[in-house]
This record gives C-alpha cells, structure tokens and sequence, in this order.
C-alpha cells in the first residue's frame, strides 16, 4: 500500500505514507498523555512547595543566571529543530542533519547546566530526600531532564538512520516526529520556567 | 417465565428477611442528633430508591414478558429506532430525582459542619482523638486528662472532636452517634458528635491500618453531667501523670488496655502539627519495621499477641479503672 | 536480605502454592517438549502481532486471574464464615483482599475486556488489524509480565498488603516494609504502560481504520464504548503512572511526597489515586455497557434504541468520570463545599447510566427476544445492575456516606457494579463472541446453569453484605466478635461466595465439555449477527480479516444486507494482494526485560534494575534499526484460504 499511493507534491515528506500518517497521529494522541503525566506532576509540585519541612526554601536557592543559560539553551535548540525539519522537506539531508547536531548540542547543553544546578543544589543542602517541597522540585525538573536526555539519544539514533537510507516517508516521519517531542519538552520548558522558577523566585524574595 | 419465579420468591424472601432485621442495625438506630439526621437522610433516599427499583423491574418484566420470541409473536418492530418523547421522559425524570436528593443532601451537609441545632448555644466539650497503631489517645484539654481507647462524655451536650494521628490515616467512627471523619497525621479534622441517652457505644477505627486494624477500637460511655464531672475530678486526683516516656511507648504499632492519666501529651506534642512524632520515637525506643514474612517480624507478632491474651484476661479479672 | 525474608514460608496454603507452581511448569515444559510445540508456542503465539490471537490470550489470561483472585476472594469468605475464626491470620488476610482487589481490577477486569475489544472491534470496523500491530504485541507481553510480576509476590517475598488502593503513610517503608508493596508498584507500573499503549493503538485504529462508508455515526456501539474507554484511558493512566512514580520513589530513594516524614502529604496520594481510579471504573464499565448493547439489539432482533442518546451518555459519562473522584473520600474533611459540589456531580452521573438502562429496555420492547446464554447474562446486568446503581446514588450522598464509608455497604455497592456490571459482560461477551473465535458455541444448557448458579450466588453473597454495612461492619477486618451479631449474614454471604466459585468452575468445565463436542459452526454467523464481525468466516477469521475489505452503507449494515437478501459473495477478481505485519520477538523479550528490571526494583537491588532497563532500552533500538515494511499476501493464497470456486 504504501508504495502506489500518489501525491499531490505539497504534501510534506513524512506524511507521504500511511504508516508515517498513522504513526505521526499517534504521536500526537501520545504527546496528550504526556501533557496528562506532566500535568499530574506540576498539581503535585504545587501542592507541596510549601512543605519544606527543615530545608531551605525552594525560592532561596534558585539562580537566575543558570536559568536564563537553560532556558536560552532549550529554546534555541527548538528554533534549530525547525530548521532541521524545515531542511528536511526541501530533501536536504545535509542541512537536516547539521541542524539536528546542533540541536543536539543545545541539548547536551541544557542538560549540563541543568546537571551543575542540581548539583549546586544538592551542595546546599536541598537533595530530594530534604523535603516534600524538594521532592516534588527534583522529580518534576527531573522527569522533563530525563525526557530530554531520551530525546538526545533517539534523535541521534534516528539521524544515524537517515544517514544510511537517506530520507524516505518512514525515515522523515521518524524525524517529525522526534521534533514534534523536542517542541512539546520545549513548551514543558516554559511552563517549569514560569511556574517552578520564577514563582518560586517571586515567592521568596518578593 | 416459569424459570424466573424461583429467583423472585427467593428476592422476595431475602429482603423480607433483612428488612424485619433493619430496626436492630446500629445505623438506623441512632442515639444523637448527628447520626439521627444521617438517618432520615438515608431513609429519604431508600424511599427514591425503592421507586427506580420498582418502576424498572416492571418495566423489565412487563418488556420480557411481552416481547419473548413465541409462536404467534405480535408487535415486532424491527427498525424502531427510538423515540424522542419517551427519551426526553427518561432523561428529565433521573433530572428530576437527582434535583430531589441533591437538595436535603446538601442542607445536610453544611448542618453537619457546625454542632447540633437544638443543642448549638452550649458551649462544646473539646476532645482530641489521636490514632497511633492501633490504640485510641483521647485529650481533654480543658479538663487536662487524657484516656486511651474509652472515652467517657457528657449526654445532651455536643462534643467537637479533633482528630488526628500518630501515624496511619485513620478514620474515626462510632456509628451510633454518628457519620466518621478520618484522623490523619499532620492534620486536624473537626467532628461534631453528641449522644442524647446514656449508654456504652462501640467506636472504631474503620479506615484499614494493617495489621491490627480489626481491633483498632474504643468505647464512648455517654453519662449525665454530674457523672461526668465526678469521673473528671476523681480521674484528676487519682490517675498518674502521664510521662514522655510513656507515651513514647504508646507510639510503638501494638495494642494496649484501656489508660487513665491526669495529665496530658498536647505539652509536648499535638500529632496535627508535627506529623513524625512517632516517627522519630520509634526510633528513639530503637523500633525497627519488619518485613511480614521474616522470622523476626513472625516473633514480634508471637510477643504481641501474648501480650494482647494476657491484657483479656486481665480485663475479664475486672480490674477495672475508671468505669 | 536474608533467605527467610526472600522465600515466604511457614504456611501450608503457601507450601501448597509452591508445589502446584512447581508441578503446573514442569507439566507445561514435558508437554511442550514431550509434542514438540515450542516452535509452535513461539511461532504462533509468543511472536504474533494479529489482534485476534493478542485477543485471546488475553482473554486466557484473564480467566487465569479471574480463578487466582477468585480463589483470594472464597479465601476471605471462609475466614468470614464464622466469628473469632482463626483459618487465616490478620496479616495473611491483609494480603489476600489487596491482591483479590488489585487482580480483579487490573490484571482480570481490564485484560479480559482488552481481549474482547482486541478480538472483536477491528472485526466490526472493517479492518484488516489495529494501526500498531506491533505495539498491540508489546501492550499485551507488558500487561502479561506485570501480571506475573505481581502474583509471584505470593511465593517470593511476600504479597503486598495496604489493600488495593494502598493508601499513605500505611504504604510507606516505615508501616509496610519489605519488597510487598514494591510488588504493586512494579507490577502496576509495567502492566499500566500496556494500557495505555492499548488507549493510543485503538484510539487511531478506530478514527483512522475503519471501513469506507463507516462513519463515526454509523459505528457498532461496542467500538464507541471502547473508542471512549480509550480516550479516558489516555488521560487516566498517566496519573497512575506518575502516581506509582513518586511511591516508587518514597519508597526506594528517601524522597518525601507521601510520607510522614518531610512534611509530606498522604491526602495527595489518596487524590491522585483516585483521580485515575474512579476514571477506571469507567474503563471497566463502558465496554461492558457496549457489549450490552449489542447483545440485547442482536436477541431482540432489533436496531438499538436510542443510537445517540446512547454514545452522548457515554461522552457524558466519560466527562463525568473525572469530576467525581473526590467522593471516595468524603470522609476526609474538605468542607462543605467541596463535599456538596462532589455529591451533585457523582449523583448527576447517574442521570446519563439511567438513560442508558431505559434505551436497553425499550429496545428489547417490540422487539423478538430470544433468550440465549448471553442474553441471560444482559438481562440479569439489567436487574442486578440497577441494584449497584441506586446505593451508588446513596453512597453519592455525602452526608449520609459518613456513615457507609468504609463499611460492607461499600463493598457490596461496588460489588454490585463491577460483577453485575463487568463481570456479567465478560461472561456475556466470551460467550457471544465465542463461536468467532473458536467456531463453535459453548453448549447453552450448561452455560444457563452456570448463569442461575452464578446469578443467584451472587446475591446470595452481596445482598446480606449491604445490611451488615448498615449494622457497621467495616470492610477489611479479618475477623469479628460473636457479639456484633455479624454471623448469619456473613455466613450466608460465604455461602453465596461458594456459589459463584461453583458456577466459575462449571463454566470451565463447560469451555472443554463444548470443545470435545459442541457442533462445529460453518456460517461464521453463529447468532444471526448484526455487525460486521459476522461477514466473516469462523472459526477465527484468517490472519487478514477480511479477503476484500466491505463498503458500509449505514448502521448494522450486516443485518441490513441479510434483510435485503443482498449478502455479497466474495469473487476471485475482486481480491488483491494483502499488506500484512510480520511477526515479531521482540514485543516478548523487551517484556522479559522489563521484568528482570521490575524484580530487580521490587528488592532493591539497583544493579538487576539497571541492567533490566538497559535491556528494555536495547530492544526498543533495535526496533528502531529494524525496517520490516510487513508483507504481501498473494491473491492466490487469499483465494486458497477463502476457499473461492474459480
């Protein structure tokens, strides 16, 4: 089936099959759990981030500095993400994947910073054993870490797969869909920006 | 048809059966004004519920009955699709139903939030009750007494109790008074009770605590304010003092006999604002948890239930204490 | 870790338990042996991706667990027979109800029904599998690992025992220590990443697979109620999953969420585990009402009454069902106003679930009733039902739940529900269903029997447990005094227990008496179907569904083209070359990892965890590097299997 089909030619790459249509909407559908899972854990956040028992405050120990380098880090690597698929459709396999290495570097970045923050943290005096507050702090932050670190290795695993069939309708649907979860880890991003970081700042010294 | 009588008459029975049992179920035999409140409530409600009941048991009847696959079968419709009158008919009447037990429900609700109507101009006996595996510590702050797993009180007069516990999430019940309220660590619940007879009522905890849960109970003697008053003055002069150490031992999981002390723990702790009190003196008595199946968790419960036969037959010796 | 501590031991039932375990494998392993089935076991059955044969063995499975926590359940009866009795010791007690309660609901109720939706709802669109045949692989092998994971708690280290909903702190290493409740979590977590794939893989099968012609409006009402059941899967299982998450972690690395310690909050793990447990009930029960429904249409010979009144209820409902958790805990003190809000809206589900009621009844009025095993089993949902409906109303009622939290009145409510309801269906559909998957019927005698023994037993069991709540028993105590007076009533309700245990075992005695001499069925329409299921040939469709995939004109149109006279006839020149998924291993191992990495958590030791997930990690990149686009199916095969006169 997947081979007779004909296209108009302004359909993009990676909805040129069925299986890449199916997978690409199912992604999406699984992308509405994971904002039911990240929803769950901000409720949880919120409820406890008062409940810091003997620890430190969650506001008092946060840095602006490192935030903003994350932040910047993140949203950039979306930016370069949408360059990447971008090049994708116009068949450049070679842009494709200099902007995904670049992506993947912003990522590896973030996760760096994010990696020192936590550390710093923890340095401090604020594990996630310190409190329900720090608890919910670290496995909040600490589930969209992981979920970027997932998304480095099957970003890289998918370009090596481009790399050596080039790029046909399953292997661009891969690509979408990879970008599709970096853009989704990107709007969690500004939602623990905002509603971590900076009530937590607001909270404390304001 | 014929195959279905016998399960009829057998419901029919049943329900006779039970119902005649019904005046003697402690929910529906209440003795204050907070469980007799719950009752009418419950009562209004069975009176809805017995008429959906009827009105689709006939209807299923009648249906079955009729339209059974027969010899000389009348009045197939195969493409009736539905009908928009019946259907407006049975989305308005549950509308209607639920309107009619919404109502009560709520009013009842927010009257059991407060102390008892007849009775809210006097002033409440205060109580703490705090749940420790798997014993009951009652405080009577203004009196400056405390009891474990009896609780004695005044009838006629409302009692707010504030719930908490050591440990497990507990729920705080005694049925014949009235609806339960859980008793959770780090937190104070409010529960409004009162008992307008005299008598012994059986309490419990009902919200499941692990391995002692089934005895996890107390009892609630409701007397006249002159009792009562004697039972607090005698119980001041004549019941120890209540150490730290030995309410360190309360904290430990097991079970104890009813206690009488003249002084009270809320000088160094009150459960609903420290929620690892016992946490932290199990540790302090060098109490560690056991896995179920260990030969070490195996002999504590050996040594636990020892102790639990020789308080029976303590009890049974009647060596009573402040009755 | 000590041995004692590993192995549970020190009592007879367990010892017996390890034996059979012993004897059940060593039988399993001669006979695959002995008849040289393992290349069948792994070429047929532990490698396919064809939902049907997914389908059943869920359904297997699911009996399986139906008898496991059937058995917990005459356990818990035999201990309540009597007062003061002394056959199982309060701890053994405690770990018996959590199982029987974790079991029914996850490893029994939701794969038996999975199964039936796997077997039957691509067959009633039209399609030849689901849109992620692989997946579907993989969301069975992990329920089924985690089912495995849970039950062997029972023989090695010991079951959990803070009841099914195992609230905090009770749940915490502090009061529930050892590798009991691990079990739970782990299990849980690895059989709710199944679920939820299932939600995501059924979800786009039934929008984008169906048939051309069929459209939303015009689907069967079993794959409405499992395309809802699937949308409130999504939204549901990720709150379990994050609420297993942070026990995990409260429990395995020292954090605070739910714990005594850290100022952690215990109400929030009740909150989150009911706002995916009361959504669940829905999952259990919205298939049921879908099968219902097409059964009660089918034996009554008529169309269903009220086609959309029914799916708007059940849009309504699945609304509903996550506005309401808060009414399993109104006891815990949120105020009036909460508590008023939640009454009104619990009481208000009941609205759409009574619509549904009257839409079955009237559309058996005029109709032609024939009164089949599984119609038997629809009729006596109706009127048992009903039963667990209007206390559910009571129950809504927060004022008066004060007094029926956590008593016998509860758990004969939900009783009252989830048997009549779900358990009924299953029955119901197993039986309905049968003869397509297996090409014969079971033999309807024995099955009547084995509907007024259950039946009966049922209410026999659960009628007197809402009078006990009402005269205060609580739930989940393992013994009581002679005094409370509980007695009679208790042993009426084990009698009634027993009852059901008979009819279950009837029942299966009823699965091999049927396979030994029920006549075997050709038309492939057993029951004079409706939906488009029965187009096609039994027993079990070929691996393909269907030869040429049918045009759908309106609703039932397989009953309609009956009516008319116009059934199609399959011609040779209409068939062309089929597109089919290949098999896969790899579903089962990635499971196997899985479950070496769940054992691994579940004792605490990090090293087996670890090397589990990077097993899990390794399989799912070699899914990724593995390009298998499936194959064709040669229209010369196809006429061959479809038997066409050329």
């Amino acid at each position: 089936m997947a081979h007779t089909e004909t296209h108009d030619p302004n359909t993009p790459l990676e909805y040129r099959s069925e299986i890449g249509r199916l997978n690409i909407l199912g992604f999406w559908i699984f992308l509405g759990a994971e904002i039911a899972l990240f929803a769950t854990l901000f409720a949880t956040y919120m409820v406890l981030t008062h409940r810091i028992a003997d620890g430190p405050a969650l506001g008092e120990l946060f840095e602006v500095k490192s935030l903003l380098i994350q932040t910047f880090l993140l949203l950039t690597s979306s930016f370069t993400c949408g360059l990447a698929v971008h090049e994708m459709r116009r068949q450049n396999v070679k842009g494709l994947i200099t902007w995904m290495a670049i992506t993947l570097g912003l990522g590896l970045g973030f996760l760096y910073f994010e990696i020192q923050e936590f550390l710093h943290f923890i340095h401090e005096g604020a594990n996630i054993g310190t409190s329900a507050a720090w608890s919910g702090f670290f496995v909040l932050v600490g589930t969209h870490g992981a979920h970027v670190t997932f998304g480095i290795f099957w970003v890289t695993m998918v370009l090596i797969q481009v790399a050596k069939r080039g790029l046909t309708p399953a292997t661009s649907a891969k690509v979408f869909i990879t970008s599709l979860y970096w853009h989704f880890l990107d709007v969690v991003w500004i939602f623990i920006f905002t509603a971590v970081y900076l009530m937590g700042m607001v909270m404390h010294h304001g | 048809m014929r195959r279905l009588k016998p399960f009829f008459t057998f419901g029919l029975l049943m329900a006779v059966l039970m119902l005649s049992g019904c005046s003697e179920m402690v929910i529906l035999d209440p003795k204050g004004p907070v469980g007799q409140q719950q009752k009418d409530l419950i009562l209004y409600s069975i009176g809805f519920m017995t008429f959906i009941l009827i009105v689709v048991y006939a209807l299923t009847a009648f249906i079955v009955y009729k339209y059974r696959d027969r010899k000389n079968h009348k009045g197939y419709d195969p493409d009736n699709e539905g009908s928009h009158l019946l259907e407006t008919i049975w989305w308005i009447i549950p509308i209607i139903i639920t309107i009619a037990l919404a109502v009560p429900t709520v009013k009842t609700i927010y009257s059991l939030e407060g102390p008892p109507e007849e009775t809210k101009d006097q002033k409440p006996l205060v109580i703490h009750a705090t749940s420790v595996d798997w014993k009951w510590v009652f405080t009577y702050p203004e009196q400056d007494i405390e009891t474990v797993n009896y609780l004695h009180i005044p009838e006629d007069r409302p009692v707010l109790f504030k719930l908490t516990s050591a440990d497990s999430m507990a729920s705080f019940w005694v049925p014949q008074l009235g609806g339960q309220k859980y008793a959770m660590a780090g937190m104070e619940t409010k529960l409004y009770l009162q008992a307008d007879e005299q008598g012994t009522y059986e309490g419990r905890n009902s919200n499941f605590t692990g391995e002692g849960f089934t005895d996890h109970t107390f009892d609630v003697m409701s007397m006249s304010d002159k009792e009562f008053e004697k039972w607090v003055s005698e119980t001041k002069t004549d019941a120890p003092e209540l150490t730290k150490e030995q309410y360190d031992k309360l904290m430990l999981p097991g079970h104890v006999k009813e206690m009488t002390f003249s002084s009270t723990h809320l000088g160094w702790v009150n459960h609903a604002d420290e929620a690892d009190y016992a946490m932290k003196a199990r540790e302090r008595l060098g109490y560690e948890p056991k896995i179920p199946h260990s030969k070490a968790a195996k002999e504590e419960k050996k040594k636990r239930e020892e102790e639990k036969k020789k308080q029976e037959e303590s009890e049974s010796h009647g060596d009573s204490h402040a009755h | 870790m000590k041995w004692d501590e590993f192995f549970v031991t020190g009592d007879p039932l367990i010892y017996g338990a390890d034996v059979s375990i012993v004897l059940t494998m060593v039988g399993i392993l001669f006979y695959l042996t002995k008849f040289k089935k393992w290349k069948w076991l792994w070429d047929e059955w532990l490698t396919t991706v064809d939902h049907k044969k997914l389908g059943i063995m869920y359904i297997v499975s699911a009996v399986l667990m139906m008898f496991r926590g059937g058995v917990d359940a005459l356990l818990m009866r035999a201990q309540l027979a009597v007062p003061e009795a002394n056959f199982l010791d309060s701890q053994h007690y405690n770990e018996i109800f959590t199982t029987h309660g974790t079991i029914m609901i996850i490893f029994m109720a939701m794969p038996f029904l999975i199964g039936l939706i796997n077997v039957v709802v691509p067959l009633q669109i039209g399609a030849r599998d689901v849109a992620y045949p692989y997946l579907n692989a993989v969301s069975f092998w992990t329920f089924f690992i985690g089912a495995m994971l849970f039950n062997i708690s029972f023989v090695i280290g010991g079951s959990p025992s803070a009841g099914w909903t195992s609230y905090m702190p009770l749940a915490s290493n502090e009061l529930s220590p050892g590798p009991g409740q691990n079990y739970y979590l782990l299990g849980l977590q690895i059989a709710g990443i199944g679920t939820l794939l299932t939600g995501i893989n059924f979800l786009v099968t039934i929008l984008k697979m169906r048939a051309p012609g069929m459209t939303l409006f015009r689907m069967p009402m079993f794959t409405w109620s499992s395309l809802v059941t699937m949308v409130i899967i999504i939204f549901a299982f990720p709150i379990l999953t994050v609420a297993l998450v942070l026990m995990t972690f409260d429990r395995l690395f020292g954090s605070h969420f739910f714990t005594l310690q850290g100022e952690g909050m215990d109400m929030l793990w009740a909150n989150l585990f009911w706002l995916w447990g009361h959504p669940e009930v829905y999952i259990v029960i919205l298939p049921a009402f879908g099968m219902f429904s097409e059964i009660i249409s089918t034996f009554s010979k008529k169309t269903l009454f009220g086609y959309k009144a029914m799916i708007w209820s059940m849009l309504l409902i699945a609304g509903y069902s996550f506005l309401v958790w808060v009414h399993h805990f109104f006891t815990m003190g949120s105020g009036a106003v909460v508590n008023s809000v939640f009454s009104i809206t619990t009481m208000a589900i009941g609205i759409p679930t009574g619509v549904k009621i009257f839409n079955w009844l009237f559309t058996m009025y005029r109709g032609r009733i024939e009164f089949t095993t599984p119609m038997l089993w629809s009729l006596g949902f109706i009127v048992n039902f009903v039963v667990g409906g209007v206390t559910g109303v009571m129950l809504a009622m927060a004022a008066a739940d004060y007094q029926y939290h956590n008593t016998y009145f509860l758990v004969s409510h939900f009783h009252y529900v989830l048997i009549a309801g779900t358990v009924f269906a299953c029955f119901a559909g197993l039986i309905f269903w049968y003869p397509k998957m297996f090409g014969y019927k079971l033999n309807e005698r024995i099955g009547k029997w084995v509907f007024w023994i259950f039946t009966i037993g049922f209410n026999v069991c659960f009628m007197p447990q809402y009078f006990l709540g009402l005269d205060g028993m609580p739930r989940r105590v393992y013994t009581y005094s002679e005094e409370s007076g509980w007695g009679p009533l208790n042993m009426v309700s084990t009698i009634g227990g027993f009852m059901m245990g008979i009819a279950f075992v009837i029942l299966v005695y009823n699965i091999y008496y049927s396979f030994r001499f029920a006549k075997r069925e050709t038309t492939g329409d057993a029951w004079n179907g409706r939906t488009l299921e029965w187009s096609t040939p039994s027993p079990m469709p070929p691996f393909y569904n269907f030869a040429k995939i049918p045009e759908v004109t309106g609703l039932d149109h397989f009953w309609k083209q009956k009516q008319a006279g116009k059934v199609e006839k399959l011609k040779a020149e209409d068939i062309k070359k089929i597109h089919m998924p290949s098999n896969s291993g790899v579903p089962f191992i990635m499971a196997s990892f899985f479950f070496v990495a769940g054992f691994g958590m579940v004792f605490d030791w990090m090293w087996m965890g670890i090397a589990g997930m990077i097993g899990v990690f390794g399989t799912l990149i070699y899914r990724s590097f593995e390009y298998d686009d499936g194959y064709y199916v040669s229209v010369e095969e196809v006429i061959e299997t479809e038997k066409i006169s050329k």
